[in-house]
C-alpha cells in the first residue's frame, strides 16, 4: 500500500442503536499520520470507533482498515490495530506489567517478547516505575497511560485513541499529547484521535475530521482546512445612535459572516478578495465608525464552529 | 553497542502468533492466576480428601480380603466417588466461576480483549476452559487415578478387563457434568458485574430447583418431575453412563435433553452478553 494511500476508508456507513441513527451515510477517509476524530459530545465518534473494529456491525456500507475490508477480515485488522477506549478499562487482578504483556500475547507476541515489549512500552508511557503495582490501584492519569501502553505494546500500525485526555491533569494532558504526537510524527504510527478539545487535535493532529449528529461536517488537513476563502477580521465600530444591529444586518446583507465575539468586537468573515476595503465601505455607507479593524486568524475552533454550525 | 538501555518507543520486527490461539493465552493467565491463590490452594487440596479416602479403601480391600463386602472394590465404588465429589465441584464453580465474566465486565475488560485478534467465541472458549480445567482435576482425574491405584494395588488388570466400560463411563460422565455446570456459570458470570451476586444467583439455581423437585415429589409421590433438577438430571444420567439402576422416573432422555438445553440457553446467554460494547437501549 502507497504511504499516501487512507489508513481508513468509510463508504456509506449507517449505524442504528434501536431508531437512533448513531452514523449516517458517513462518507470519509483518514490520511496516513494523524488524524483527529472531532465532534461535539454525541456526534459519533466513538461509534465509529468501535464499527472500525467491528464491534458494531453497520446496517449497511463498506469500511476498509489498512486497505483490509471489516467485514472480511475482522480478526487481521485488530492485530494491526491498537485501541485505546474512553473509559476505564484494565484485566482485573493483574500489576501493569503482567497486564500489558498479557495484552501483548493476545495481541499475537510470542510470551518472553511481550514480557519485553511491555517493560519498553510501560517506560515509554511514563509508567516504568509504577509498573508492578495493581493497576487497580493507580489514579485516573495512570490509568490513561496504561491504556495507551496495552494499544502499543504489540506495535500496531494504526492507533485508535478515544478521549485520551480525559480526566487528566493540565501537567498529564500535556504528557500524553506529547506521546500521542511524538508516536505519530517520529515513531511513524498512524493514529485517529478521537477528541471533543479542539487544542489536543490541533496540538497533535495533521488532519482533521470534524462529524457532528453522526454525519460528517468537514474534513482535510487542518491547514488547508484554516485557509480561509477570504478574509477573517476584528472589528470594533461606533454608531451614532449606539446601536451597532442596523450595521449588522447591512453586512450580512452584503454577505459577510458576522459574529459577535465581546461587547462591541464583531468577527467578520469577507469571503473573496474584497477585503477591508468592502468593510470601510459598508461603514461609510451606514455612517458608522470603524474604531478598530484587525485582521484575524482563523483557528481550529472557527473551523469546526463554521462546520458543525455554531456561532 | 551503549550501555544505556534506550527507554524510547521502538518497533516490534518479531514474528506474531497466527489467529485463533488467544483462547490459550486467556486459560492459562486464567489458571495461574487462581493457582496463585492460597485459598484456592486449599480447596484443591481439600477436594482430594475423598480421593485418598477411596484409595485407602482400594488398598484395604485389595490387601486385606478379610474385610469382604464392607471395602470391596466395585463399579459402583467410581460412581459413588464422582457423586461425592459434587460438592466440590459446587465450590470450585463458585469460587473460579462467579468472576470469570462478571469481573471483566465490572472493569470493562471486554473492549480490551475484543479489540485483540481475538474472536467472541475465542474468549468465551478461554474463560470455559479455565473452569473445566480445575472441575476436571476434581473428578476426571481423580477418578482415573483410583482406576490406575486399583490396578497397582492389585498387581493385575482383572478389575478393569471385567469393566472395561468404566474409562469410557467416567470420561462421559465427568465431562457431561463439567461441561453442564461451567456452561451455566459463565452464562450467569456474564449478567452481572457482581461476582458476589452471581455466586448467589448460582447456589439459588441448584437449590431452588432442587427444592421445587422435592416439593413435588411430595405432592405427587412420584420421581416423574425429577427433570425439574438439574443434579437429578445429571444423577439420572450418571446412573445410565454407569449401568446401574436408576433413582428417578424421569426417562434418562428427557435428563439429558434437560442438559443439552441447559448448555444451549447458556450458550445463546453468551453470545448475547459477551460484546465489545454494552447497548442500553
Amino acid at each position: 500500500m502507497p504511504e499516501t494511500a487512507p489508513v481508513v476508508t468509510l463508504d456509506n456507513v449507517t449505524v442504528t442503536y434501536a431508531k437512533n441513527a448513531a452514523l449516517r451515510d458517513v462518507t470519509t477517509a483518514f490520511a496516513p499520520g494523524a488524524v483527529g476524530l472531532l465532534g461535539p459530545n454525541g456526534a459519533g465518534k466513538s461509534t465509529l470507533i468501535k464499527t472500525l473494529l467491528g464491534f458494531i456491525v453497520p446496517d449497511r456500507g463498506q469500511m476498509r482498515v489498512l486497505g483490509l475490508d471489516v467485514a472480511v477480515s475482522p480478526l487481521e485488522i485488530r492485530a494491526r490495530v491498537g485501541y485505546m477506549p474512553e473509559n476505564d478499562a484494565h484485566i482485573p487482578g493483574m500489576n501493569a506489567v503482567s497486564f500489558v504483556a498479557y495484552c501483548g500475547e493476545l495481541a499475537g507476541l510470542p510470551r518472553v517478547d511481550a514480557m519485553q515489549r511491555a517493560h519498553e512500552v510501560l517506560f515509554y508511557v511514563g509508567l516504568g516505575e509504577a509498573r508492578y503495582r495493581n493497576v487497580e490501584t493507580y489514579s485516573t492519569g495512570m490509568k490513561q497511560r496504561i491504556k495507551l501502553a496495552q494499544a502499543l505494546v504489540h506495535d500496531p500500525d494504526l492507533l485508535f485513541l478515544d478521549e485520551p485526555t480525559n480526566g487528566m491533569d493540565p501537567k498529564g494532558r500535556d504528557e500524553m499529547l506529547e506521546l500521542v504526537r511524538d508516536l505519530a510524527h517520529n515513531k511513524g504510527v498512524n493514529l485517529i484521535l478521537s477528541s471533543h478539545l479542539l487544542p489536543d487535535v490541533e496540538y497533535t493532529c495533521d488532519a482533521v475530521v470534524v462529524m457532528d449528529k453522526g454525519a460528517v461536517a468537514t474534513a482535510g488537513p487542518i491547514a488547508a482546512l484554516k485557509q480561509p476563502r477570504g478574509r477573517v477580521y476584528e472589528l470594533r465600530v461606533k454608531t451614532s445612535t449606539g446601536d451597532a444591529e442596523s450595521f449588522l444586518e447591512r453586512l450580512r446583507a452584503a454577505g459577510l459572516e458576522c459574529h459577535a465575539t465581546d461587547e462591541d468586537v464583531m468577527r467578520v468573515f469577507v469571503p473573496g478578495e474584497g477585503g477591508a476595503r468592502e468593510l470601510f465601505a459598508l461603514a461609510t455607507a451606514e455612517r458608522v465608525q470603524v474604531r478598530h479593524l484587525r485582521p484575524s486568524v482563523p483557528t481550529l475552533e472557527d473551523v469546526f464552529a463554521h462546520a458543525v454550525g455554531e456561532e | 553497542m551503549s550501555p544505556i538501555h534506550d527507554q524510547g518507543y521502538r518497533r516490534y520486527g518479531g514474528l506474531k502468533a497466527r489467529t485463533g490461539t488467544g483462547w490459550m493465552v486467556i486459560t492459562r493467565a486464567g489458571i495461574r492466576s487462581q493457582l496463585a491463590k492460597r485459598a484456592f490452594l486449599g480447596l484443591l487440596l481439600l477436594s482430594f480428601l475423598p480421593f485418598f479416602a477411596r484409595a485407602i479403601q482400594i488398598y484395604l480391600a485389595v490387601n486385606f480380603p478379610q474385610t469382604g463386602d464392607l471395602l470391596a472394590v466395585k463399579p459402583d465404588l467410581f460412581r459413588q466417588f464422582l457423586d461425592q465429589q459434587q460438592i466440590w465441584v459446587f465450590f470450585i464453580t463458585v469460587y473460579v466461576g462467579a468472576g470469570l465474566i462478571a469481573n471483566d465486565r465490572r472493569a470493562n475488560a471486554l473492549q480490551i480483549y475484543l479489540s485483540k485478534p481475538l474472536t467472541r467465541a475465542e474468549y468465551i472458549f478461554g474463560k470455559l476452559a479455565i473452569l473445566m480445567a480445575f472441575l476436571l482435576l476434581v473428578t476426571w482425574v481423580p477418578a482415573l487415578l483410583l482406576l490406575i491405584v486399583q490396578i497397582a494395588f492389585a498387581g493385575n488388570f482383572t478389575f478393569l478387563l471385567k469393566n472395561l466400560y468404566l474409562f469410557p463411563a467416567i470420561t462421559v460422565f465427568a465431562f457431561i457434568q463439567v461441561t453442564m455446570v461451567a456452561a451455566a456459570m459463565l452464562a450467569l458470570s456474564s449478567l452481572s458485574k457482581s461476582s458476589r451476586y452471581v455466586a448467589i444467583l448460582y447456589a439459588a439455581v441448584i437449590f431452588f430447583s432442587q427444592a421445587i423437585y422435592g416439593v413435588l415429589t411430595v405432592v405427587t409421590r412420584s420421581t416423574q418431575l425429577s427433570w425439574i433438577s438439574f443434579p437429578a438430571n445429571l444423577s439420572q444420567l450418571g446412573d445410565v453412563i454407569f449401568r446401574m439402576p436408576s433413582k428417578y422416573d424421569t426417562p434418562w432422555p428427557v435428563a439429558l435433553l434437560m442438559i443439552v438445553l441447559l448448555i444451549a440457553v447458556s450458550g445463546f446467554i453468551l453470545e448475547r452478553r459477551v460484546r465489545g460494547i454494552e447497548v442500553v437501549a
